[in-house]
């Protein structure tokens, strides 16, 4: 079996070094080029609609109203309306919490398990980092949409699903790049210090192994959050994940199928959210990369 | 050394390495029934691990209210009262014999309606993989060679577009230029190659983005080495240097992700079938993930496990077959 990831970023859990730190927020934007900083206003209008759209969606973004349907944009529908009569920028808005929430917290398992099984394996090192590695090369060679299908095809259909499918397809990655990191600062002398000191396996891991983690699974972290959100999106135009009447873009590409040939901005509006988003995030990412940590310079594709 | 000498040897590494080759692809021919079996074992657990009762499902599906008796019924007729070894090993040698069960919605035989439908879906992915190479190698080759010049800016945007683009967006998109704007290519079915062009094209921006920023840099890559620069010195001129030393070793990687992106082309076919009426596995295989038809799922599943481990099979020989080196290292191991 073959590994792209193998090939590509094989040199991550060789070098030992920690990644040369960030000198913090203030300095990234004033090194940044023009792309990534809009990507960063354009990743912080995001979520900040996301949090906000409880309460500054103009119309209620449920709200059916058969009387006015599929209107054209104007000054109190600023997109228009879809096919029910909801008002498009409303649920726009509100698709950009379920899709941000959605990503946020498959993210947070990914991290979770990435960081717990990787250091487990780095850790411990010998037959269990074998068998768990043997495992992750399973996760890391498998094409994850079929294996998010087939877990959606396990568990359920529903948002909830989805969001444990995604996180099982992708938290090999992560556990690999912690345990490469684990694995190169193991023997070194401070991590002796901290045992002979009285700190335990756990506590070392978290107080002196995990803060050299975090620059690249930050950067590998925002590089994902992107394909992700295309994950979730794709499962929910199959009808897989977040059902409708919930505004997601998704589902409202997937509900403006019958009058893609009639009303085609109707689909047009959330694809351009989603690919502005999911552009915004990339670009973001790879300035990050480019910042924290230029050995991941190849491509990450899976 | 003679001359002669020299070419036997020759030849005697070739043959050789020739017996290397066939043994390589024959150890991972044979490995070939294990990981699929590793595979069913995996699948056949975590869908009757799975949180919902496959009995209830069939139920369901077959409209009979679930009353204890019912289900009890339903239990025995799906062999689900037997243990799970047991359950497996039933299942295992119905499917040695090619008989995956029969679906909970349709009741019609699984495997025959599978590979009615997976022809169709390997066609669109074979012409998305196509695409994905034809147009990224020259696209590649194009940014390394102007490296941080313009046509590396055009495809390094390119490549941005690409990866964040939703597939199935872009499919309406295509189709809504393609068809209702221009009329040049039909927007439904599957008649001919030109209904081939939108859904390939769709499916492949993703993986030739990928591709084309990945071949640059292994471009750049090989192009740092000694023997190219000994070619440079030798004066072969730019285009001989590019071809011949630079590119084909900068394809190796290129081979290897390639068995990643028959996974993701697949995967983006079972997607943008819905969008252009492609008579593929993807509705079929949707609608029983839908249901929880759990013969269907689970016999989609090794299906795909079973063309995603031979694609990468015919990948590594392709890599052994274009690097000595993994010839050698295969002749060195035990």
């Amino acid at each position: 079996m073959t590994s792209l990831d193998g090939e590509l970023t094989g040199d991550l859990a060789g070098d030992g070094l920690p990644p040369p730190h960030a000198h913090g927020r203030a300095s990234f934007w004033r090194e940044a080029r023009w792309p990534a900083r809009m990507a960063a206003v354009v990743a912080c209008a995001l979520a900040l609609i996301a949090i906000l759209s409880p309460w500054v969606t103009p119309h209620d973004p449920n709200a059916v109203d058969l009387a006015i349907r599929l209107q054209p944009a104007d000054a109190v529908y600023w997109l228009g309306t879809d096919h029910l009569g909801r008002d498009i920028l409303s649920r726009l808005m509100a698709g950009a919490a379920v899709s941000l929430g959605s990503v946020a917290v498959a993210m947070a398992l990914i991290l979770t398990a990435g960081i717990i099984i990787g250091g487990t394996a780095g850790f411990l090192g010998g037959r269990v980092d074998q068998a768990i590695m043997r495992v992750a090369d399973v996760f890391l060679t498998f094409p994850t949409i079929v294996m998010a299908l087939f877990m959606v095809g396990a568990l359920g259909v529903g948002l909830t699903n989805v969001i444990i499918a995604i996180a099982v397809t992708h938290w090999a990655w992560y556990a690999r790049m912690v345990r490469g990191i684990v694995l190169s600062l193991r023997r070194r002398d401070f991590i002796a210090a901290s045992r002979l000191a009285g700190a335990s396996p756990a506590q070392t891991f978290v107080r002196h192994l995990l803060p050299a983690t975090m620059a690249q699974l930050l950067v590998l972290a925002t590089l994902d959050i992107g394909h992700i959100m295309l994950h979730v999106s794709g499962l929910s135009f199959l009808g897989l994940g977040v059902t409708a009447p919930t505004a997601e873009w998704g589902v409202m590409i997937a509900d403006a199928r019958e009058y893609v040939w009639t009303e085609p901005l109707l689909m047009f509006w959330p694809g351009l959210a989603l690919f502005i988003s999911v552009m915004a995030l990339n670009t973001l990412g790879d300035a990050l990369r480019d910042r924290l940590d230029p050995s991941l310079r190849a491509e990450h594709g899976h | 050394m003679s001359a002669l000498a020299r070419r036997n040897q020759g030849v005697e590494s070739r043959r050789r390495t020739d017996w290397t080759m066939a043994r390589f692809i024959l150890r991972r021919l044979l490995l070939l029934p294990v990981m699929l079996l590793a595979a069913s074992v995996v699948i056949f657990l975590m869908l009757r691990l799975g949180p919902s009762d496959p009995a209830l499902d069939y139920l369901r599906l077959s409209r009979v209210p679930p009353t204890p008796q019912a289900l009890d019924e339903a239990r025995r007729a799906l062999g689900l009262d037997l243990p799970l070894i047991a359950q497996y090993a039933d299942w295992l040698w119905k499917a040695l014999r090619l008989d995956f069960g029969q679906s909970y919605v349709t009741s019609r035989p699984v495997l025959p309606d599978l590979l009615h439908y997976l022809p169709a879906t390997l066609q669109l992915a074979g012409a998305a993989l196509v695409i994905t190479l034809a147009v990224s190698v020259p696209l590649g080759v194009w940014a390394a060679r102007y490296r941080d010049g313009l046509p590396d800016q055009i495809v390094r945007l390119i490549a941005a577009i690409g990866v964040s683009m939703p597939n199935f967006w872009l499919g309406f998109l295509l189709a809504l230029l393609f068809s209702v704007h221009l009329g040049w290519l039909p927007a439904m079915g599957r008649d001919g190659w030109s209904s081939l062009i939108m859904p390939a094209a769709a499916i492949s921006f993703m993986t030739l983005s990928i591709n084309a920023r990945l071949l640059r840099a292994s471009m750049l890559e090989a192009a740092g080495q000694r023997h190219v620069a000994w070619a440079r010195l030798r004066g072969l001129s730019p285009r001989t240097v590019e071809r011949s030393h630079v590119l084909r070793n900068a394809l190796l990687p290129v081979i290897t992700a390639t068995g990643m992106y028959v996974g993701e082309l697949i995967g983006g076919a079972l997607v943008i079938e819905s969008i252009f009426g492609w008579p593929g596995v993807g509705r079929y295989a949707v609608s029983a993930i839908f249901n929880r038809d759990y013969p269907v799922i689970q016999c989609f599943t090794l299906l795909m496990v079973a063309i995603f481990v031979i694609c990468n099979l015919i990948v590594d020989i392709i890599y052994a077959w274009a690097d000595p080196r993994v010839r050698l290292a295969a002749e060195s191991a035990p």
